[in-house]
């Protein structure tokens, strides 16, 4: 692979394979408004039974791709029965929870049933390439580009000239009147699921054989790329989807041949970003910008929050500082500083996702910046770690707020993906700015913690100095909320245009918010690296961002108290009763799942 | 003496239908003026363009004596405009004090100092550390809050920590009007605000607006039900096709024969008549 033909010649390849992915994630966002995040996973599905068709069946390519249609269309109906049917009418961002949920189980499963290992992917195709220009096409390329072809063809007439195709049109355009009409609009999402899920499969199939590898780890990355490629085309555009996969590839392939592979998802999210600012209804949606009437309560469960009394929690409290008087068993109190760690996480999110109504899919990146800041500033200023903890808070309170600056003006759905693709980029950066991060390799050496030169190894110290790091941002934050910001924020949550209109400047107040939860979890990820010493791109990673979401959800959104339930709900017990790491995310996307459809406000309840 | 509210030659467009067009409208300080006109008129529309939530094709609209189009819709809440909505927009999750206390939000001044660059940083440090005179600015906030619930009886007042989704459609309307009130406004905007009541709910609104008119709050009003605006207006515009057809004291307008068209709809039947005859031929 070296010349201009070969990289254009990828980038069209990787194109169809975005397209099939994308055109799917369109034509279910148009039925069911929602963006499906188990698409991806859908997608790591279909290269599996296609790898396990061909390897234990030995069956031939077409026959293959058959299996792989049929039991990725089966998958998508199942996704639409449990994720999407029962949550009609809940809150809007249900559905999209619950996606997320069935990824986590699906690819959990996935990983069960065939282990982590990566596979390779035989394939029978004939081994010649046709020379053009000064590169050349191989029969793989060609297979994928008729693949791609065939199915957007297909997809035309089925949508343009039969009649469950007018009735998917007819419910993308208007829900209700197609209900009125007489549409089973049920049976309408069945099938866009289906055939969403079907395609999404055989992308899996063709980018095992493209790659010869595939594993149960790149359904994430999928996903990511489908939703890029429709927001360049347009969300829930069909047409919009294909051009913008293409887009997308080119972009890549080319970025790669410029800089290198470790920037190709960088291109990616980048793209991702101007898009959403710039022209957020892609290439091919209209200028204006429709404003959404208010659903009332619509991005939020209403609920009553449980309130316990300021002596309940007091008592709470002290008997958590107690516990390591009672015990000294290091496995428990290593777990419960994990637990107190991503309390640090879950309070900040629950402030910005929750309070502010600002959905934040990216909030793993804020760790990263901490815990680089304090890891760089005491490797290379020597600063000690009483310092250098603080400040990092302070820094990833200011780059926190800055990165997401732009992306205030996004809402809903929109601010998760920008949030999902920052925190992306942040990683990515980390990756790629060698000199400053070490990139790949990462950072080792990190000093321990410390207090006046003393440093602090007893699990009974760091689990204090963590718990109570994690009581006063609880009580700061509890301040802050009782504040005339508690109000404000929330208003900003429920009604933009109201609250605009009673004069609160949304970016200032979006602003302070993330500024206040960026410092706590800043906290959290200084901490983290001064315990675990090495810090890479990798040690805070997206799924981080997903379990912090949960824990937030488990709790009550914008709950306090809740939030450090969610926390040690999620990554004490399962720890305690020693559950098998593998399982663990299968708990979670389960209990995910259970709570949208039965206890959508948590188990305090939202505030 | 200017007007307080001074729109000449409002205008906008969605693609090719004319919402408002070279609309001329004054509010004076004191004033309770009415805009009234069938629906899709286009009085929802003058009200968001007043408010800077919609974009003006043309015109010019004066607030106070100074050019308030291409303003934020916050900065012009800030010079003292406050404004309810036609369908209703109180925040669903907040309590009825909390809906109420956020209308003073553009009042807030010991907690948020007029600071270049560090006003934010100056506002959340204020926040968490309440010097007396931001715990004072709340407290006096507070007891406002309760002063403006009672214009409406036992209505709201037993209900003050009840989440607003939690009340009656009447009730949180009424929630709209005390969060507007609490902005102290300048100018009240108050679209529609007994859409969807019954008589007697109707005369309880009515009643309050009187009162309010009664403290000299100046007021410009949508309203269908026209016994209240004839009772209470001291001029009447009235709108149709996005066109003023009519302006002047209540017994004026009523009496127009253009307004009574409008109303009535003789185009409407005869436009009917006419497509019969275009079948029957």
């Amino acid at each position: 692979m070296s010349s201009f033909i070969d990289y254009t010649v990828n980038g069209l390849v990787v194109g169809n394979i975005y397209a099939l992915l994308a055109v799917g994630l369109a034509l279910i966002f148009g039925v069911a408004n929602l963006i499906n995040f188990a698409h991806g996973s859908v997608y790591t599905f279909g290269a599996y039974i296609g790898w396990a068709a061909v390897t234990f069946l030995h069956t031939p390519l077409p026959v293959t791709m058959l299996i792989v249609f049929v039991a990725c269309a089966g998958l998508g109906v199942v996704i639409e029965r449990v994720g999407l049917r029962p949550l009609q009418g809940k809150a809007r961002i249900a559905p999209l929870l619950a996606t997320i949920g069935l990824s986590f189980v699906l690819d959990q499963l996935v990983q069960l049933v065939f282990s982590p290992d990566p596979r390779a992917v035989p394939s029978d195709l004939p081994d010649w390439r046709l020379a053009v220009g000064d590169g050349s096409i191989g029969a793989m390329d060609i297979l994928i580009a008729a693949v791609g072809l065939a199915s957007a063809a297909l997809l035309y007439v089925f949508l343009r000239f039969t009649k469950l195709g007018f009735a998917v049109r007819a419910t993308a355009q208007d829900r209700e009147a197609a209900q009125q009409m007489g549409v089973n609009v049920d049976a309408v999402n069945s099938a866009v699921f289906a055939i969403a899920s079907a395609l999404g499969g055989l992308s899996g199939l063709l980018v095992g054989m493209y790659y010869n590898h595939i594993d149960p780890a790149m359904s994430f990355q999928a996903t990511l790329k489908g939703v890029v490629a429709q927001v360049i085309g347009g969300v829930g555009n069909v047409p919009g989807a294909i051009v913008g996969s293409l887009l997308l590839g080119l972009t890549e392939s080319y970025g790669i041949a410029l800089l290198g592979t470790t920037y190709r998802n960088l291109f990616a999210f980048v793209l991702l970003i101007a898009f959403l600012l710039w022209l957020p209804n892609g290439l091919f949606g209209g200028r204006a910008t429709i404003q959404s009437e208010p659903l009332v309560g619509s991005f939020i469960a209403p609920s009553r929050p449980i309130r316990l009394p300021r002596w309940a929690v007091a008592a709470l409290a002290l008997a958590a500082f107690a516990l390591p008087l009672a015990t000294s068993a290091p496995y428990l109190l290593q777990t419960l500083t994990n637990a107190w760690l991503a309390a640090m996480l879950a309070l900040s999110l629950t402030l910005i996702a929750g309070t502010a109504g600002q959905i934040s899919f990216g909030h793993a990146g804020l760790l990263a910046i901490g815990g680089y800041a304090s890891a760089l500033l005491a490797l290379d200023l020597g600063a000690p770690p009483i310092l250098s903890i603080p400040a990092a808070g302070l820094i990833t309170a200011g780059l926190g707020a800055l990165l997401v600056f732009p992306a205030f003006r996004l809402r809903g759905h929109y601010i998760a993906i920008a949030t999902l693709a920052i925190g992306e980029i942040v990683s990515l950066v980390i990756l790629n700015w060698e000199g400053l991060t070490g990139g790949a390799m990462g950072l080792t050496g990190i000093p321990p913690l410390s207090f006046l030169g003393q440093d602090i190894f007893s699990n009974r110290a760091i689990y204090w100095l963590c718990l109570a790091i994690v009581v006063s941002l609880a009580a700061l934050q509890a301040r802050f909320l009782n504040s005339h910001f508690g109000r404000t924020l929330r208003a900003v949550r429920e009604d933009e245009i109201a609250a605009r209109s009673y004069g609160i400047k949304l970016d200032r107040y979006k602003g302070l918010a993330f500024a206040f939860g960026g410092f706590g979890a800043g906290v959290s990820g200084a901490i983290a690296a001064h315990l675990y010493s090495y810090l890479n791109n990798q040690t805070f990673d997206s799924q981080l961002s997903l379990l912090a979401l949960t824990m937030v959800i488990l709790g009550g959104m914008g709950n306090v108290l809740g939030a450090i339930v969610g926390a040690v709900a999620l990554v004490g017990l399962p720890e305690l009763f020693r559950v098998a790491a593998e399982y663990r995310i299968l708990i979670y996307g389960v209990v995910l799942l259970l709570l949208i459809r039965f206890r959508p406000q948590g188990l305090l309840g939202t505030v | 003496m200017a007007p307080l509210l001074d729109i000449r030659g409002l205008t906008r467009r969605f693609g090719g239908v004319v919402a408002v067009k070279a609309l001329d409208l004054t509010v004076g300080e004191g004033e309770f003026v009415s805009l009234i006109g069938p629906n899709g008129a286009g009085k929802t529309t003058t009200f968001n363009m007043i408010s800077g939530l919609e974009r003006l094709d043309g015109g010019e609209v004066r607030f106070a004596g100074r050019s308030i189009q291409g303003l934020t819709p916050e900065a012009i809440a800030a010079l003292g405009l406050a404004r309810t909505f036609q369908h209703g927009r109180v925040f669903a999750n907040l309590s009825v004090e909390d809906n109420v206390l956020l209308g003073a939000h553009t009042r807030l001044r010991a907690v948020k100092p007029r600071l270049p660059v560090i006003g934010p940083l100056a506002e959340l440090v204020l926040a968490l550390v309440r010097p007396p005179a931001v715990k004072k600015e709340e407290q006096a906030l507070k007891a406002e809050a309760r002063e403006i619930l009672n214009l409406f009886g036992e209505r709201l007042t037993p209900r003050l920590d009840h989440p607003a989704y939690s009340l009656s459609y009447a009730n949180r309307r009424r929630v709209e009007i005390a969060r507007a009130l609490a902005l102290r406004p300048r100018l009240l905007l108050l679209d529609e605000p007994t859409a969807g009541m019954n008589p007697t709910e109707t005369a309880e609104m009515q009643a309050l607006i009187a009162t309010l008119k009664g403290r000299g709050v100046t007021i410009l009003l949508i309203e269908h039900k026209l016994d209240l605006v004839m009772q209470l207006s001291d001029r009447v515009y009235v709108l149709d096709d996005g066109v003023k057809i009519a302006e002047g004291p209540p017994e004026k307008v009523r009496n127009d024969p253009a307004v009574i068209e409008a109303y009535l709809g003789h185009r409407e039947i005869g436009r009917a008549a006419s497509s019969v005859e275009v079948v029957a031929s």
